[in-house]
């Protein structure tokens, strides 16, 4: 589905922040990115839908070619790749549901948008997404009326109002709490699921990526170290992506267990932490 | 408890611009010498001051008894074109300087046009008032028409610099999540841009409402119409009640400006 190939960044300060990148994910498979803090997560999903120009590589979506596109046909292509923010990045003057339709810009012409006369068919598949992520009744609120988790989902309700190929999402869990963390990761893992969706997810929480994605790609100063399944993610591999550290402690808490207790654990194993 | 006196160590502010002591001190008493020097080269004529104070006196009584009724006429005219040259003269001066600013926008506009459009500005803000209004009064003759052209023009470099500036401080992620979005430039400043700087726009408008009422009375002195023609008049006719009628009118105008826009702006946020 998307195929990157010898894909390259070096930006005007000289920093290299990714080289020859490769890799591809087929439709449905829910791909998550980790990596040390500039380690070229960002750039590299950034690069997919071109809000950051790679300097070399190739980019394709199905049968596109993306990074050779300009104007219409960018456009085209980016309202088949929907994005989910860090910090949501919803426009937090307009309403819930203005912020959702934004997702068909590209569909209807300026006159139209500026006017927020909206096709119906538009408009049913806002509110049956904003439905989906339980959102149903703040459609008319102000986007910055919403807690966290709210404005998030709203996020995800505009990338998947696109009808979206593709799925990216630059760290979609960074501000928000663990349980709503949980929460918002399950939440794009079942639409995934629903629609065959494909989708990158660039995340910190390395517990949360293992739980929620059916392959981790680890990065490190810009090349792929690691890839492969969540349960294949070893001590040593984690050591190849972000250096050492001891690892065991962490994993503790990688057991399957309920969002509820998730923080509860946490606090109870400090004691012993403390004790040994 | 003396103990803990005589350990504790002293602490003073470190020196923040100049570090060597000699340096502050040459600065500070040349600073203090030039400014002697300066206030005993100002020559005062002390016998012109004190006729001065008489007809300073004379004016603060017209002030203080001021005659609305024997040039209402008069006052009441160039209240009116003052007014609409306020009015027409702010609009028209948001009309233009929206495009301009988007235009002097860097994170919007290409290189080409955001030069085109920061000289339009620099121009714009380079001239005072008083000097437009002078230009504009010889070519178009006496009258509000030159105080609309003067006061558009003024407004124009003050908006859309300041617009440009809200613009370029945006919060890029909103805009980036719009173009990923596949959006055109039009919506892109639509969506993301307009909601950002639209509480701002209104607030500076307001702004230069409350500006161009003020400077429409202070260009009328040199031919361009309005309220301050007819002040100017009194004045040079030595009518001071008249002209403190006009002051208390324009101060209440202000006034009542001030007020309503700080409203307005608190209730658009």
């Amino acid at each position: 589905m998307l195929e990157l190939k010898a894909l390259s960044k070096t930006y005007k300060t000289g920093d290299r922040a990714l080289s020859d990148i490769s890799f591809s994910v087929p439709a449905g498979q829910v791909v998550g990115l980790i990596g040390p803090s500039g380690a070229g997560k960002s750039s590299l999903i950034r690069c997919i839908n071109r809000l950051v120009e790679p300097t070399a590589g190739s980019v394709c979506l199905g049968e596109t070619e993306l990074t050779t596109l300009n104007g219409r046909a960018l456009r085209q292509a980016r309202r088949r790749i929907g994005m989910i923010f860090q910090e949501y990045a919803l426009v937090e003057r307009l309403t819930v549901m203005e912020n959702v339709l934004s997702g068909r810009l590209s569909y209807v012409s300026s006159w139209r948008s500026f006017l927020r006369r909206f096709p119906q068919a538009d408009i049913d598949q806002a509110f049956s997404l904003l439905n989906r992520v339980g959102l149903g009744d703040h459609c008319n609120k102000r986007a910055d009326e919403l807690s966290g988790g709210q404005r998030q989902r709203v996020g995800i309700a505009r990338a998947l109002e696109q009808n979206p190929d593709l799925l990216l999402a630059d760290e979609p869990t960074a501000s928000l709490d663990p349980k709503t963390s949980r929460q918002i990761m399950r939440l794009i893992q079942s639409v995934c699921r629903e629609m065959n969706l494909p989708a990158i997810i660039n995340i910190h929480d390395v517990v949360l990526a293992q739980n929620f994605t059916d392959r981790i790609i680890g990065l490190r100063a810009g090349k792929v170290v690691f890839d492969g399944l969540p349960s294949t993610l070893s001590h040593e591999a984690l050591t190849r992506i972000y250096g050492a550290e001891d690892w065991g402690q962490m994993q503790q808490a990688n057991e399957p267990q309920d969002d509820d207790t998730l923080l509860y654990n946490s606090l109870d194993s400090s004691p012993m932490l403390v004790s040994s | 408890m003396s103990s803990i006196i005589s350990s504790s160590q002293t602490w003073k502010r470190p020196p923040v611009l100049l570090k060597s002591q000699r340096w502050r001190w040459i600065i500070i008493s040349g600073s203090v010498a030039y400014l002697i020097l300066a206030i005993n080269s100002v020559e005062v004529d002390w016998f012109r001051v004190y006729e001065g104070l008489e007809r300073g006196w004379r004016f603060i009584q017209g002030f203080l008894t001021p005659d609305f009724s024997s040039r209402w006429r008069d006052i009441q005219t160039g209240l009116i074109e003052s007014l609409t040259m306020t009015l027409t003269s702010t609009v028209a001066g948001v009309l233009v300087s929206v495009p301009i600013g988007i235009g002097a926008a860097r994170n919007l506009a290409p290189a080409p046009v955001y030069m085109f459009c920061r000289s339009i500005i620099t121009l714009s803000r380079s001239f005072q008032e008083i000097i437009i209004a002078i230009l504009l009064v010889a070519m178009f003759g006496f009258g509000p028409f030159a105080g609309f052209l003067t006061l558009t023009f003024a407004s124009i470099g003050f908006l859309s610099k300041l617009l440009a500036e809200d613009i370029e401080d945006c919060d890029s992620a909103q805009i980036d999540a719009i173009r990923a979005s596949g959006a055109r430039w039009w919506q892109v400043v639509n969506y993301a841009v307009q909601p950002q700087v639209m509480p701002r726009l209104i607030g500076l408008s307001l702004y230069r409402l409350d500006i161009n009422f003020r400077e429409s009375s202070v260009i009328g002195i040199v031919g361009a119409g309005g309220v301050g023609a007819t002040l100017n008049t009194a004045i040079d006719r030595y009518e001071y009640d008249s002209a403190g009628a006009i002051l208390i009118i324009i101060i209440a105008i202000v006034l009542v400006v001030e007020y309503s826009s700080s409203y307005i702006r608190r209730w658009v946020q």
